[in-house]
């Protein structure tokens, strides 16, 4: 798939996209500590319990040509069903089948009315984390630029 | 002739229970948590990773610990669990470009557009044994710089801009897997590739090296050596469309080498890639070096003969599980095998003798 065609998702898709891979991608623990700060419990039943499994990474060669397997990833997914027929999936980095459990949930919750509440509880803090995470990795390896001067050359 | 083939279960238990008061060690030394290996030793981390070709830093930790430190055992732990997972997808190819750098310099250009960013890096340290650290290394908080927005641009886009870099190839969208086909001989790049990212870094460091004294020199720049955090996006067919399953850390090395060119073709540079997990940046140096060098036939270059010109030796034998596997099978029990030797040795020596008995007898015959 190419960059473009992923840009032109549908906003609900791309919205769902963002709040899977936000989940996917946030460490185990403050994920499972804002989650359980929910006090979501809603009643469902596994349409797929948690599993543990692997997706291969791939790089291209230079960066830019053929595809080539670097190596696999530990990935745990399952799926959910509300008592309302709503369908949620979790797809998560590692092996925690209680993040992928959240993760299913709350991807499920995000297509009903609880929607806003929990962008506004969950989600965007969740998000927030996240990027302040990276933001402060990026301050320090700015702090680490080389500024290069020439030397003057004392001939004149 | 007695061979034995039952026995030693005891020996084997009792072994096994020594080798984990061992790997514990004194009780007067508090025990080492998974979470401390991960967080401590993250670039033994990263190796185990990298060449188990599983990420997932806990494992890794989990498994140096079992291990006591032995990395090539670590690694085995690491492939053997891997074998017992269902493999979900296939991922996006990475796209490096936009990647979070926490390092990323060039050899090749000073002011490169986006900066030389040294991140946290050995280089420039005097290799002094810090004892400081011996005691308490205390909390040191590094200071921060003003980041600028946006992607960093591959340093060899540029010269790539120019046409003054040999353009990448492309491939099929599902490039060929070594852990689900046997490797089969001549390979292409995409399986070299593949076998090198978790091959070994002791072997793959060494025949770069030879390159670099002569053994079909290539004369390689560091182009761009970067490390740092990509999105890994899947495409989740219930879905419809990819998410991004996860974050990984990767160390990438370009390397610029010497140009080519002929009556009907300008000089330009070609090019060797490194992409290794974690930061892994002399593995991913020496992969680049390597990859070059086996690149020789489809550059038109001749075939020198050297180690790392031979698709065969390096991929036949970068693989440490492999190595480790056939290596160390012969401590184990060969007692037929070797009766059986045994036994012709002794019969080569009676016919040996008998045979100069008889020339002696001749002799004093004569």
């Amino acid at each position: 798939m190419t960059m473009d065609m992923r840009n032109e998702l549908p906003p609900a898709q791309a919205a769902r996209k963002a709040w899977l891979s936000l989940m996917a991608k946030a460490p185990d623990s403050a994920m499972l500590a804002l989650w359980d700060a929910q006090n979501c419990t809603p009643s469902f039943t596994w349409l797929r319990r948690p599993e543990t499994g692997t997706v291969m990474v791939r790089g291209r060669a230079g960066g830019t040509g053929a595809p080539f397997n670097l190596g696999e990833m530990t990935v745990t997914r399952c799926t959910v069903q509300l008592d309302n027929g709503t369908v949620g999936h979790g797809y998560v980095q590692g092996r925690s089948h209680d993040k992928a459990r959240a993760a299913a949930l709350a991807d499920a919750m995000m297509q009903g009315d609880a929607a806003e509440a929990l962008q506004t509880s969950f989600l965007t803090p969740l998000s927030e984390q996240l990027a302040a995470t990276k933001a402060k990795r990026a301050r320090k390896a700015a702090a680490t630029k080389v500024d290069f001067f020439t030397m003057v050359r004392g001939e004149d | 002739m007695y061979v034995a083939v039952k026995g030693g279960e005891r020996a084997i238990d009792n072994a096994h229970a020594w080798l984990g008061e061992e790997r514990r060690g004194d009780h007067d030394v508090s025990e080492l948590s998974v979470a401390q290996i991960r967080k401590q030793l993250s670039l033994a981390v990263n190796r185990v990773m990298a060449e188990g070709s599983l990420y997932d830093p806990d494992l890794a930790a989990l498994a140096i610990k079992q291990a006591r430190g032995d990395m090539i055992e670590a690694i085995f732990l690491i492939r053997a669990y891997r074998t017992t997972l269902p493999r979900f997808a296939g991922s996006e190819p990475i796209a490096t470009e936009k990647m979070a750098c926490d390092r990323r310099i060039s050899a090749t250009f000073k002011d490169v557009p986006g900066g030389q960013i040294l991140g946290p890096t050995f280089d420039y340290t005097h290799r002094l044994l810090d004892f400081k650290l011996a005691a308490e290394g205390g909390l040191t908080d590094a200071p921060e710089g003003d980041a600028q927005p946006g992607d960093v641009p591959h340093v060899l886009s540029f010269l790539d801009g120019e046409g003054l870099i040999q353009q990448e190839k492309q491939g099929a969208e599902t490039p060929p897997d070594l852990t689900r086909e046997p490797m089969e001989l001549p390979a292409n790049r995409p399986l070299r590739l593949q076998s090198l990212a978790r091959g070994d870094e002791g072997f793959l460091l060494s025949l770069a090296y030879s390159t670099q004294r002569g053994y079909a020199r290539n004369h390689a720049f560091v182009g761009e050596l970067r490390i740092g955090d990509v999105p890994v996006e899947v495409d989740i067919p219930e879905l419809g469309f990819a998410i991004e399953i996860g974050d990984i850390t990767v160390t990438e090395c370009e390397t610029v080498n010497q140009f080519t060119g002929s009556k009907t073709e300008p000089a330009h540079f070609t090019r060797g890639y490194g992409l290794v997990f974690g930061m892994s940046e002399r593995k991913a140096i020496s992969m680049a070096l390597v990859d070059r060098a086996l690149r020789w036939e489809e550059l038109g270059e001749d075939n020198l003969g050297a180690a790392a010109q031979d698709e065969e030796f390096v991929l036949s034998h970068c693989d440490n599980i492999q190595a480790t596997g056939f290596l160390e099978h012969i401590k184990l029990p060969h007692y037929v095998d070797f009766q059986s030797e045994l036994e012709l040795v002794r019969k080569l020596r009676r016919d040996t003798m008998a045979g100069a008995g008889n020339t002696h007898a001749q002799e004093a015959a004569e």
